[in-house]
């Protein structure tokens, strides 16, 4: 079994998580236009090696992100959103694509 | 005829060839590259040679010949979806499978044997229901049947009545049917190279030179060659060769892992699939139990296989046929699937002027491996995409144009 560490619940079960898909920069919706607005719904971030993504421990419905590998499938580590370490998510790249 | 047989025994030059020729020299240049010698790629190839008479062609194919997810589907085929767009094409691909065998001289195999999809719930039966006024208006064979009806088609069903899978219906897809899927590829590639299209196998492409809104060149690990139009079937990974030609393609990858169970006698004639337990369950021509369901639940560019997802299959299986309890596991699998938002693929052309896609195949391309081959093969040719292919545009997205299939494809295969 799959072992996901959740930054609330410690080491469960993989089987206990949701996954939300990748972290996706949302456009402003004030300048946005048409295209980037198609970007976002429609496109994701799907490279070979690390992502950020959202999971969900869904016995206690915590939401949280994990840099996984999506080549090794090992994850690097998990933190809760308000924990996102410098260059995280809302720094990153669009997309929240860190690879 | 023993003496014959010692005449050629002792012989060095054997004189039985391979269907398949060996992996020529690269050429500086092709009329068409087709990047992934899977199914799709060598239809296509197929087509073009026979139909359009551009033999000039290059199938490149980084591993080996149909090695990828050709090799790893459950052989489903199938056109019972919900759209009139995907209707009006899975129909068309039925058709080519009814008669391919004799068109490429290679027997495929192919046993329409009928598709048989369960409801355990009042709202997949109402999608039922849908889906059949869809085929009849369409001209596919699919009916919904009652549950008497599920007991004389699969007798021996656990139907769970008053239970929490009581099963209420099913689509019943006189269509369906498999064919062996190694055996199509086969035959397309001898066929397209009987007429000299040149088939690379473990050249890898690594980039493309652009010029304008134009791919010039396609570099390989064996060289560059200069290419006029290039076709791009490469299954899981997808969207990283579009990104080497600069297209960003809407599209996750994700595993798709199936098994199979140890050989049975014969036992199910049709294909039979529950929309609400997301697995299915063919019988080999071998008599091996096929086993396949949905996609992985998160991204992964990995073939590895997970225990968990064997429980899920088999805790769907035992319920439908619980007397399936003793029977062993054989072998698992996997594939890498590119999946798109709507579940549709996305076909025809690119933002580049001479590059065609053929990508976001998801969970169930082989069914399409004919049909996609041949209106890719047209598209490339006229330089325009096939009529039927409009709705597969890539540019759907922008017009908010979708193609759902979601709900048709909810035992994804």
């Amino acid at each position: 079994m799959k072992i996901m560490t959740c930054p609330l619940n410690g080491p469960r079960n993989i089987d206990e998580f949701a996954y939300f898909g990748p972290l996706r920069a949302r456009p402003d919706p004030e300048g946005a236009s048409d295209a980037d607005w198609t970007r976002y719904i429609f496109h994701a971030p799907n490279p070979v090696g690390v992502i950020r993504e959202w999971w969900c421990h869904t016995p206690t419905n915590f939401f949280f992100i994990a840099e996984r590998d999506t080549a090794s499938d090992e994850i690097l580590r998990t933190y809760a959103p308000d924990e996102a370490p410098a260059g995280g998510p809302d720094g990153g790249p669009a997309g929240g694509d860190s690879a | 005829m023993p003496l014959a047989l010692l005449k050629y025994g002792l012989r060095r030059d054997y004189p039985v060839r391979g269907d398949i020729p060996p992996t020529p020299e690269l050429k500086r240049s092709y009329d068409v590259v087709i990047v992934g010698g899977g199914g799709h790629g060598l239809a296509a190839a197929h087509y073009l040679s026979k139909v359009h008479g551009i033999r000039d062609v290059a199938v490149l194919e980084k591993g080996y010949l149909a090695g990828g997810n050709t090799a790893r589907n459950t052989t489903a085929i199938r056109s019972n979806y919900i759209t009139c767009e995907s209707v009006r094409f899975y129909r068309e691909t039925v058709k080519l499978f009814e008669g391919l065998s004799d068109e490429l001289g290679f027997n495929v195999f192919f046993a329409q044997r009928g598709q048989f999809t369960l409801a355990h719930s009042e709202a997949t039966l109402r999608t039922f229901h849908q889906r059949a006024e869809m085929g009849k208006l369409m001209g596919t064979r699919l009916e919904v049947v009652d549950q008497p009806g599920v007991e004389r088609i699969c007798p021996f069903i656990n139907m769970d009545y008053g239970g929490q899978h009581e099963i209420l219906g099913g689509l019943w897809h006189a269509d369906g049917g498999t064919a062996r899927h190694d055996a199509v590829a086969w035959g397309y590639a001898a066929e397209a190279a009987r007429r000299g299209v040149e088939i690379h196998q473990r050249t890898e492409v690594t980039g493309f030179s652009l010029e304008g809104e134009r791919v010039t060149e396609v570099h390989t690990n064996r060289g560059r060659i200069a290419a006029g139009q290039v076709i791009q079937a490469c299954a899981g990974m997808n969207h990283q060769v579009a990104a080497l030609a600069g297209i960003e393609l809407p599209i996750r990858t994700f595993p798709l892992q199936a098994m199979v169970t140890q050989p049975l006698k014969p036992l199910f004639d049709c294909i039979v699939s529950s929309a609400n337990m997301h697995a299915y369950v063919i019988q080999s021509a071998r008599g091996e139990l096929i086993i396949g369901g949905g996609t992985d639940p998160y991204q992964l560019y990995s073939t590895r296989v997970t225990l968990d997802l064997k429980e899920q299959l088999i805790e769907s299986l035992l319920h439908l046929f619980p007397f399936l309890h003793n029977v062993k596991i054989l072998r698992s699998w996997a594939g890498m699937v590119d999946m798109t938002p709507d579940y549709s693929p996305i076909m025809g052309a690119s933002p580049l002027r001479n590059y065609w896609l053929d990508c976001g195949w998801g969970t169930y391309g082989f069914k399409a491996t004919p049909v996609s081959g041949k209106y890719m093969a047209q598209s490339v040719a006229e330089q325009r995409p096939a009529e039927i292919l409009a709705p597969f545009a890539l540019e759907r997205f922008g017009r908010f144009d979708l193609v759902n299939e979601m709900g048709a494809t909810a035992a994804r295969h």
